[in-house]
């Protein structure tokens, strides 16, 4: 279900490449000989446990970070002692303090919902992380409708936020939860219309194709596509720093006004998976950001061509069957670049935390709907136009009808012939229905 | 084995969304009944993703579970006097909506019995249906009905010469029936404002 790309791996596309395409499912069927069924589920679980390893250390690593980060914003050391000079193992020692802790639920709440809500937030958070692309087939789940699969599933843990500060009986965390179920309803559309901006450029869902289109130098990226492109990352990374309801946008915590906002009662190893799911879902929306914008897991200095595409193929069967070194290391190197840039978006969303004061709800409210709405409608609006003004521009100048900075609309594709896809236009895959299904 | 994992995600998102909608008629609580409807709605979506349907599963959850429930537990918070609003049916609207409820599965029963199942297309390796058009090969499943909606009428237009003028089908009514719902929206919104200012 993903682009074939150049001839080395039209060559290779009934061979063995284990780790780089296909999927684990399609490996186990034909490798190992497991039945369909079985392999689906064997395939699930390597992937519902790799992507959970991430979503769990990837909050252990943000948190410490975000410590020293405002520690040295605000001129302290932020953790020094535990585990070391730099305090790594900080974190740690908070997660031991928080299972230990006891699990309190208030004499007023709803005791089903209070304690089923937190998961609600977790599962939403985690759920995104099926459609990220890590590198080009390392990608738990490669649905066609990639980037609306993860905007959907963001869009759910609103709900448990809501339900958590309803069920808890409390004034605060009512008002937490109201806040946040306004705030997040109102961000969601620009959010959406910002990733509809570089969507409607590529003429894709899929985050294998979107991140494929943006391959070779920096300058292919979809931010310096066009002047819309590069003004709707900025507005996409505002919108969704405030639908993570981080700071500047964190009403629904709003420690000084409203004690501890939706989480007020919890506390505990419940309290620590709403932090969880914060930090998860930092990485998410900055994941969305480095896929649609900032090229996903291509490293912007035209290596790709040069070396990993080659290196693709290298090395096959080695130490065991259908295990590809070549393709090992290539999609290695695109998982770390994919990652660096994520967790560099994450920390510029800690820096404006502790950079900026927190907006009034009125304030955070009037600037979804007075100006991020209208300044999202309007580069959506202007993306559409661009390649024909372009057009027109480029075949008054000169007689050849066509520019390469933009073409008319309705043709997918950013870079001339996107890679791999073969000349009819059609995808190709060798085995229905591989991908796990979970 | 195998085949229980084939089968397993249709066994339990079917049982997660009946047992959901049970749930949510058996409830008396909105904020739960909000709850179990997450739940159910979450499973249909699951349902689709199990059915290859990425894009209808994705938007079940989009508008119902995202959307919808969200606004329904906003307004619920927005106008609760007490912190748990509970509902209770007198027994004259037990009948009422038990008739209409009867009624429906009814419909939905006899419709799913309709379909000759054993005849229904088989999916080729690459999973695509069939082409091509005929009810009765198709097991009389009910897609005139929606060809219908969408105002193509397949079972009366084809074969036919082209000059021919098309069959209507009946996406007038539909459409109209979808404003509809939208004005009386609008108008419950009105009614309810203007005894509030009355008081």
């Amino acid at each position: 279900m993903r682009w074939e790309y150049g001839e080395i791996h039209t060559e290779m596309a009934g061979m063995n490449v284990f780790l780089a395409d296909g999927g684990i499912a399609e490996y186990l069927v034909r490798h190992w000989e497991y039945r369909q069924g079985t392999a689906l589920a064997i395939a699930a679980l390597i992937h519902a446990v790799l992507i959970i390893h991430f979503f769990a250390v990837a909050p252990l690593v943000f948190i410490w970070l975000e410590r020293k980060v405002a520690g040295r914003i605000q001129d302290r050391l932020g953790p020094t002692r535990v585990g070391g000079k730099f305090g790594w193992l900080q974190t740690l020692a908070d997660g031991i303090k928080l299972i230990q802790k006891e699990d309190l639920c208030p004499q007023a709440a709803d005791r089903m919902l209070f304690r089923l809500s937190p998961y609600l937030v977790f599962v939403a958070s985690f759920a995104a992380f099926i459609v990220l692309p890590w590198s080009d087939g390392w990608i738990a789940q490669n649905l066609d409708v990639g980037i609306f699969f993860m905007l959907a599933v963001m869009s759910l843990e609103v709900m448990g936020v809501i339900l958590a500060g309803y069920s808890s009986g409390s004034k605060w965390a009512l008002f937490g939860g109201m806040r946040e179920a306004a705030q997040v309803v109102s961000y969601e559309i620009p959010m959406a219309i910002c990733a509809l901006v570089p969507v409607t450029v590529l003429g894709t869902l899929n985050m294998v194709e979107i991140g494929w289109a943006q391959s070779g130098f920096l300058t292919n990226w979809m931010i310096f596509h066009d002047p819309f492109c590069f003004i709707a990352f900025f507005v996409y990374f505002t919108v969704a720093t405030a639908s993570v309801k981080r700071a500047p946008f964190d009403l629904a915590e709003a420690e000084s006004e409203l004690v501890a906002g939706f989480h007020t009662e919890y506390s505990g190893i419940r309290w620590s998976y709403f932090f969880m799911a914060e930090y998860g879902s930092m990485f998410a929306v900055s994941g969305i950001a480095t896929a649609l914008f900032l090229g996903g897991w291509q490293t912007g200095i035209g290596i790709e061509e040069a070396i990993l595409i080659p290196l693709r193929g290298w090395g096959e069967n080695f130490l065991f069957k259908g295990f590809t070194v070549g393709n090992y290391i290539a999609n290695l190197v695109g998982c770390v670049v994919f990652i660096s840039k994520g967790c560099l978006l994450v920390i510029v969303q800690m820096w404006v935390r502790w950079t900026l004061p927190r907006l009034r709800i009125d304030q955070v409210m009037a600037a979804c709907l007075k100006y991020l709405l209208p300044i999202s409608c309007f580069l959506f609006l202007g993306v559409t136009v661009w390649p024909l003004i372009l057009y027109e521009a480029s075949s008054a100048m000169s007689a050849t009808p066509r520019t390469t900075l933009g073409r008319p609309l309705g043709e997918k594709g950013h870079s001339p012939e996107p890679r791999g896809r073969t000349s009819d236009g059609k995808k190709t895959s060798s085995v229905p229905g591989q991908e796990a299904r979970s | 084995m195998s085949e229980i994992l084939k089968h397993g995600p249709l066994v339990v998102f079917g049982a997660t969304a009946v047992g959901g909608a049970i749930a949510v008629v058996l409830t008396q609580n909105v904020v739960r009944m909000a709850f179990w409807l997450i739940l159910s709605l979450g499973a249909m979506a699951g349902l689709f993703f199990s059915l290859n349907a990425d894009f209808v599963g994705t938007a079940q959850l989009l508008i119902y579970v995202g959307g919808t429930l969200v606004l329904l537990i906003f307004g619920v918070m927005l106008t609760a006097s007490g912190p748990f609003v509970s509902i209770k049916s007198s027994a004259g609207d037990l009948v009422k909506s038990g008739v209409a409820g009867g009624l429906l599965l009814t419909l939905i029963l006899i419709t799913a019995c309709q379909v000759h199942w054993e005849s229904t297309p088989a999916y080729d390796e690459v999973g695509v249906m069939s082409a091509g058009y005929n009810a009765t090969a198709d097991g009389n499943t009910t897609r005139p009905l929606g060809h219908a909606f969408l105002g193509a009428r397949p079972d009366k237009d084809l074969g036919r010469p082209p000059t021919d003028h098309l069959s209507p089908g009946y996406l007038l009514p539909f459409e109209i029936v979808s404003v509809h719902l939208l004005v009386v929206l609008v108008g419950a919104a009105y009614l309810a404002r203007a005894k509030k200012r009355k008081a």
